[in-house]
């Protein structure tokens, strides 16, 4: 087959020009600062309050996102009802929607004169400008993740299976819970990762709606664009890397899980 | 088949009122978080009348950003189209030692927060970074200036055909090729008659998904653009702006356009998948 040179030459010379040499400049900027200083920024009471959040919120969602990506999932591949492809379709919005859009339209109907945001005033909830509203943003962004990954894989169910367990006495539920739900759960957990992931670094979708009060409803990703607005580069770089870190850990970890499902499905092959 | 009929044996499907609940709690989540936003851009923009609606896009400003984000999109998306051909086809068609590290690195970019993506590019362009004294005696400007914004939007949107191709390329295999091969075709013959007709419809998905992207693109080419208006606002930049200074109905007339290209691009991906057969 012709073509390797030119096509590897080529891939590796722009994930080098475009990838690599930006990403090092992340760790060298940091290097140029003492590990006092790097200290003190990365683990300030402001920086610690973000990260908190960034991770609380992001795993709150990521959660919701498990739980109704396979009902989602589910009602999807097994029910037949009108509109079911268009909604197919739309569960992939939060991928072609912009950011921003999405930020600006949840922070209005969540706002306290909104849509939705109307109706939680009287019971004394506000989303709008409250870590809540962070979570609503955060949800919306990871949606389509555990939908996509479950989704396949309840398609490939073996109805066999499921014909076994009926037939061997168990209710509908015990079946889903005893046999359908462990199939299901190394995809959702993949789902779980990537939406995680997202919403970790998720910026334009949570703006709006957060309120980015200092200590209570500011994200990670914010507080290193306002050290940046600051001019505080290396104060925003050091906070970038340790970001950048457990992102990484997180890449390693679904791509870990993934290799983990493919050996297991080689294996039940060969067996 | 009748509403929410069992596809499957009666044995293996959840009793009627099971199914429905079901499907309503899945419908009323969805809604509230798609449709919602979705429908509320659409309320907003048009909320104030046609004509607030029309001189919100016919601004100046705002014309300039639509331009400039059409610009930027012109140029990032051919190249990372270049680019997700020539990493599938190294990858797809070759064996190589290292090719998942080459994989993960593809894949690298979905994970760096958007943020920390425009960081980078000021670290090496802005004022202070590695390139900055030498960029500033050629007077030359990369960063709070055009190039800065593509750069930002090729970084962040690189991996999206690669992505698509990648698989696509592994599952067809390389038999029609080598026939072509045996046949006496050249390789760019081979390449050009063979190869891409194969994967026409997942080239031109990833090239749609990158699209959208790198038009939608707003954290990292927030970090970078420097917000001049008229110069280098990009059409989500411009939606922030307005937004900012309480001017609604134009932030959503300018949304409802981004919003629109949402919507086409789902469209256009239905339909691949329809073609491809999912």
């Amino acid at each position: 087959m012709p073509g390797f040179g030119l096509a590897l030459g080529f891939t590796l010379l722009y994930l080098g020009l475009m990838v690599m040499i930006p990403l090092s400049t992340v760790f060298l900027k940091t290097a140029t600062m003492t590990w006092n200083t790097f200290w003190a920024t990365v683990s300030g009471p402001r920086a610690l309050a973000a990260y908190r959040l960034s991770l609380g919120a992001s795993f709150i969602a990521a959660s919701i996102n498990v739980v109704f990506g396979l009902l989602v999932a589910w009602v999807l591949e097994r029910y037949s009802f009108p509109g079911r492809r268009l909604i197919d379709a739309f569960v992939d919005l939060p991928f072609a929607l912009p950011t921003a859009v999405a930020g600006i339209a949840l922070a209005t109907i969540y706002a306290k004169n909104g849509w939705v945001g109307r109706w939680l005033e009287p019971l004394g909830i506000q989303v709008a400008f409250t870590p809540l509203g962070v979570v609503v943003a955060l949800t919306f962004i990871g949606l389509p993740f555990v939908v996509r990954t479950v989704q396949p894989v309840l398609a490939d169910l073996d109805p066999e299976v499921e014909e076994a367990a009926a037939s061997l006495g168990a209710g509908r539920w015990a079946t889903f819970r005893r046999v359908i739900l462990p199939e299901l759960m190394p995809a959702a957990t993949t789902g779980f990762v990537l939406a995680f992931a997202r919403a970790l670094g998720e910026y334009g979708s949570v703006i709006f709606i957060a309120g980015n009060m200092p200590m209570h409803s500011e994200i990670t990703p914010l507080l290193i664009m306002i050290k940046l607005e600051q001019y505080d580069y290396a104060g925003a770089t050091a906070i970038a890397m340790v970001f950048l870190i457990v992102s990484f850990a997180l890449l390693f970890l679904v791509n870990f899980l993934a290799w983990r499902r493919n050996r297991r499905l080689r294996a039940g092959e060969a067996a | 088949m009748s509403l929410a009929e069992p596809v499957r044996p009666r044995a293996l499907n959840e009793p009627r009122w099971v199914r429905w609940s079901l499907i309503g709690t899945a419908l009323v989540f969805l809604g509230f978080f798609l449709f919602l936003p979705l429908v509320l851009v659409f309320y907003e923009a048009f909320k104030d009348g046609m004509a607030v609606y029309i001189a919100a896009i016919k601004e100046p400003v705002a014309l300039a950003a639509i331009r400039l984000t059409l610009l930027v999109a012109f140029i990032a998306v051919p190249i990372n189209f270049l680019f997700g051909l020539a990493a599938a086809w190294a990858i797809a068609k070759f064996r190589f030692r290292g090719k998942n590290v080459l994989i993960t690195l593809i894949d690298l970019p979905f994970s760096v927060s958007p943020v920390i993506s425009g960081i980078m590019f000021v670290l090496l362009f802005g004022a202070h970074g590695f390139f900055g004294p030498w960029l500033q005696s050629h007077d030359l400007r990369i960063i709070f200036a055009v190039p800065g914004i593509v750069l930002a939007t090729m970084f962040v949107t690189s991996p999206m055909v690669a992505r698509e191709l990648i698989p696509l390329m592994q599952a067809q295999g390389s038999d029609e090729e080598e026939a072509a091969l045996t046949l006496g075709a050249s390789g760019w013959q081979m390449f050009l008659r063979v190869s891409l007709p194969k994967i026409r419809w997942g080239l031109l998905y990833g090239v749609v998904l990158c699209n959208a992207r790198a038009m939608g693109e707003f954290g990292a080419v927030s970090v970078v653009s420097g917000h001049v208006r008229g110069l280098t606002n990009t059409m989500p930049l411009h939606v922030e702006i307005l937004y900012n200074e309480y001017q609604f109905s134009a932030a959503f007339a300018v949304a409802s356009l981004l919003a629109l290209l949402a919507l086409v691009t789902l469209a256009i991906k239905s339909v691949i998948e329809w073609r491809m057969g999912r």
